[in-house]
């Protein structure tokens, strides 16, 4: 193979990769978050029979079905392309990689499909208890579908329970449970599964808001508004403490990932945390605003721990591995990281100020905080997306930490094929894009039936959907 | 080396995922293929959509299913198969993709122009699947050119070789019928009608395709580098159920004809299977390049373990999956003055 033309294949195929999964990843937080939201709020109206749970439910299930769409389609392609643009990281890693995955179609992706068109479809066909149920068991379909990806996932950061066949060079599987017990699978699932909660209930928290304007629903979107800003503010409380613990679990897994998170260059004792640097991150700092200790105490519990810093684990792994660079693109992982970071303060802090308002009795009137709540929405989606950039590219030059390079992962195909199939996602994903967001927007700002209304106006309402009964879609 | 009990027993069960695969999403394939055929005024064709609706999202997960199973139990086959279809595969992603996302949204638009050109993209969309796998699994056979370390060396235009382009002719054409038998048993009125006046036509043709690609596999699978077990009675069958077809929707025996095809497809299946064994991919450059079961297998721990995954929550999807069916059992009425006559009947 071409040298210059292999390295083109691999630099094409990292791009389609990066952009077809962070495209992925928009909708995947949204369909999990919702799907709990609406079961939530489902449950909420057996057991209470407000009606405005009710139209909440029908409200926030057409966005819930709108994204969901699209997150199942990409989702296909996220499974083939291991082979496809993969095919010898496929070979190294399938006896431990592609267990989670065909276990996560058998016990989650069918569980999601099929109750979810059971939820869409029963409605009035199933008892409202078979109704609820469906909704549940889908969202935990949604649920257990991440557990296993990022099972798969946490293995490429940390590999555990494996040995090495040096006659096929493949990684071969000896423990099952500790890939299923890995710690920072552990972490990175419960912190996954926090930013899902919060990006939906900040989603729903803004359109809630958008929609309170409207006096003759005003009320069922302040309930709305109440059910949001309670798991945003909770999710994102446990999110900031989880996020310490990850933290640190990285510190000791993969030293280099933090190390370049923080632009650290030398190892440090009382290690100062950064927040803000103007300048060039390795010797020319402008400006920096920095909490001294901060990032000793955080990383290790101690005042004074000693943080390893880039150019001596340069050194510790060219003695380990052999010559080569280690150290992964320190800009992209230094703001990546203060990105995320950032919003998931941010968040907190806009939960915090809209509790307090919810207990001074001044949450539906305050005009700043609403207007903040609807600027914050797509806040969640930046932070989701810069939080899976640190963690895959922190982890580079290795796909599989230690053990394989991203260059002896990909398949032996032409640039030009994975030129042509780079576009053509890009191009299918923009068109896709845009349907969708005019699709949540046109549904976000839609007027709903407000309660009592089509009694008042004496004629039953017409409504297409009614009429022909079994037609939903 | 021989292929063990547990690598057996992998390889069959990835048959079944395929075959559950092209039973379930054959017919949804089917009717988005028919949609411009047999459905006039958009009631109708939201008729048909909804035929579908609440199971084809289940039906795909089949596929799903099929690719992680076959990455855990053959790691090789899944990364030799994937990255040598390259370019095909990218054609039948973006067909799924845009095909799931129509079902979805045709729908939440009012004009004309928004529906009819989701119904254009659900058209293309069922109809370049259905071809494609079956252009898939003819090259798996009939052999690509791999060399020694397993490499496709080939291009696109080497996957489209004359017994691949007719093992796609008969998928799509198995499908078709398949699609269209489905239907007459979830429609009513004048639509179910049209529905199988449309699948008298192409059962004949179904049944000549279909004749001409069981021939075609005979003389494939007798060749160099096969095993030389030709199955005999499985395709046989598979093509009588399929021929009786035109018979059977004389008779009005819907059902039955509905089952038969059903039966074929997993016959065909099963066909393709023993024609592979004991390899997953044959190499057209030599023999001896071609991928076998046992070379492909991951370790006898991994596949274990998958074992007893599989035992125990397989009987619990198959269930789930049953009982939605059992919930969406009613046919599909349109409100026409002359349907109300039959709009309670059971599919039989």
């Amino acid at each position: 193979m071409d040298p210059i033309f292999g390295n083109l294949t691999l630099l094409l195929s990292r791009w389609q990769f990066a952009t077809t999964t962070i495209y992925h990843f928009l909708f995947v937080p949204v369909t999990i978050g919702l799907s709990v939201l609406v079961a939530i709020l489902q449950s909420a109206h057996l057991k209470t029979r407000d009606p405005r749970y009710e139209r909440l439910v029908s409200f926030f299930g057409k966005l819930f079905l709108i994204n969901f769409a699209i997150g199942v389609v990409t989702g296909i392609v996220q499974e083939f392309q291991f082979g496809m643009n993969w095919s010898q990281y496929s070979t190294f890693v399938g006896n431990i990689f592609g267990p989670p995955l065909a276990i996560e179609g058998l016990l989650a992706f069918f569980m999601e499909s099929t109750f979810l068109g059971i939820w869409i479809f029963g409605k009035g066909r199933v008892s409202e208890r078979i109704h609820l149920l469906s909704i549940w068991m889908a969202s935990l379909g949604t649920v257990l579908s991440a557990a296993f990806i990022l099972a798969a996932n946490s293995w490429m950061q940390h590999p555990v329970g494996y040995s090495i066949d040096k006659a096929t060079n493949q990684a071969i599987m000896t423990n099952f449970w500790a890939i299923l017990t890995n710690p920072l699978f552990l972490v990175t699932l419960f912190h996954t599964l926090l930013a899902a909660a919060m990006t939906a209930a900040a989603l729903m928290l803004g359109i809630s808001f958008y929609q309170m304007k409207r006096s003759a629903t005003k009320e069922v979107f302040a309930l709305g508004a109440r059910v949001a800003l309670i798991v945003m503010f909770v999710s994102s409380l446990a999110m900031a403490l989880d996020g310490h613990v990850q933290g640190q679990v990285m510190v000791k897994d993969q030293p280099m990932k933090m190390a370049a998170g923080e632009a650290l260059y030398n190892t440090a004792k009382g290690a100062s945390e950064s927040i803000l640097t103007i300048g060039n991150l390795k010797d020319k700092v402008i400006f920096q605003v920095g909490l001294p200790h901060v990032l000793s105490l955080l990383a290790t519990d101690r005042w004074n721990g000693t943080v390893q810093g880039i150019n001596q684990l340069q050194a510790k792994y060219e003695k380990e591995y052999g010559k080569g660079n280690y150290v992964p693109v320190v800009w992209l992982d230094y703001w990546s990281f203060r990105i995320m970071a950032g919003i998931g303060v941010a968040i907190l802090a806009l939960g915090a100020w809209g509790m307090y308002l919810m207990r001074k009795k001044r949450l539906d009137d305050s005009k700043w905080f609403r207007r903040a709540a609807i600027a914050a929405m797509p806040l969640p989606f930046i932070a989701n997306t810069t939080g899976w950039i640190f963690q895959e590219t922190g982890r580079q030059p290795w796909v599989v930490y230690g053990l394989l390079k991203t260059s002896q992962a990909v398949s032996h195909l032409s640039a030009l094929d994975v030129g042509i199939t780079l576009v053509g996602f890009t191009l299918l994903y923009g068109v896709l894009a845009t349907v969708d967001l005019s699709l949540m927007f046109r549904y976000a700002k839609k007027e709903i039936q407000a309660i009592g209304e089509s009694a008042e106006a004496g004629e039953p309402r017409h409504d297409e959907e009614e009429e022909l009964g079994s037609l939903i879609y | 080396m021989h292929v063990s009990g547990v690598q057996l027993f992998w390889f069959i069960l990835i048959g079944l995922l395929w075959a559950g695969y092209f039973f379930l999403e054959g017919f949804d394939f089917g009717v988005g293929m028919l949609m411009p055929f047999v459905a006039k005024t958009d009631l109708e064709r939201r008729a048909l959509v909804n035929a579908i609706g609440p199971t084809w999202d289940g039906n795909e997960v089949w596929l799903i299913v099929a690719g992680g199973a076959t990455f855990a139990a053959f790691p090789l086959w899944y990364s030799t198969m994937f990255s040598s279809f390259y370019l095909a595969l990218f054609v039948l992603l973006v067909a799924l993709i845009i095909r799931g996302v129509a079902f979805e949204y045709r729908g939440k638009g009012n004009s004309n122009n928004w529906k009819r050109n989701w119904d254009r993209v659900i058209f293309f969309g069922s109809l370049v699947p259905a071809f494609l796998w079956g252009v898939a699994f003819g090259d798996l056979i009939y052999g690509i050119p791999l060399n020694a370390s397993g490499t496709f060396t080939g291009n696109f235009f080497d996957l489209l070789q004359p017994y691949a382009l007719v093992t796609g002719l008969a998928t799509t054409a198995v499908f078709l019928l398949h699609g269209a038998l489905f239907l007459s048993l979830k429609l009513t009125g004048d639509l179910k009608d049209e529905v199988i006046k449309t699948l008298k036509k192409v059962a004949p043709v179904t049944t000549v395709v279909l004749l001409i690609f069981l021939a075609w596999t005979y003389f494939v699978a007798r060749g160099d580098g096969h095993s030389g077990d030709v199955p005999g009675f499985i395709p046989v069958a598979a093509f009588l159920m399929v021929a009786s077809v035109s018979w059977l929707a004389r008779e009005k025996l819907f059902g039955w004809a509905f089952i038969f095809t059903g039966a074929a497809i997993v016959a065909i299946t099963a066909t393709i299977f023993m024609t592979l064994y004991p390899d997953v991919m044959m190499s057209s450059t030599a023999t001896r390049y071609s991928l076998s079961i046992v070379r492909a297998a991951s370790q006898p721990y991994t596949l274990h373990v998958m074992t007893v995954v599989a035992l125990i929550f397989t009987p619990f999807v198959l269930a789930y999956q049953a009982w939605s069916y059992w919930i969406f059992r009613k046919r599909i009425t349109l409100p026409t003055p002359d349907s109300s006559t039959n709009a309670e009947k059971d599919p039989t």
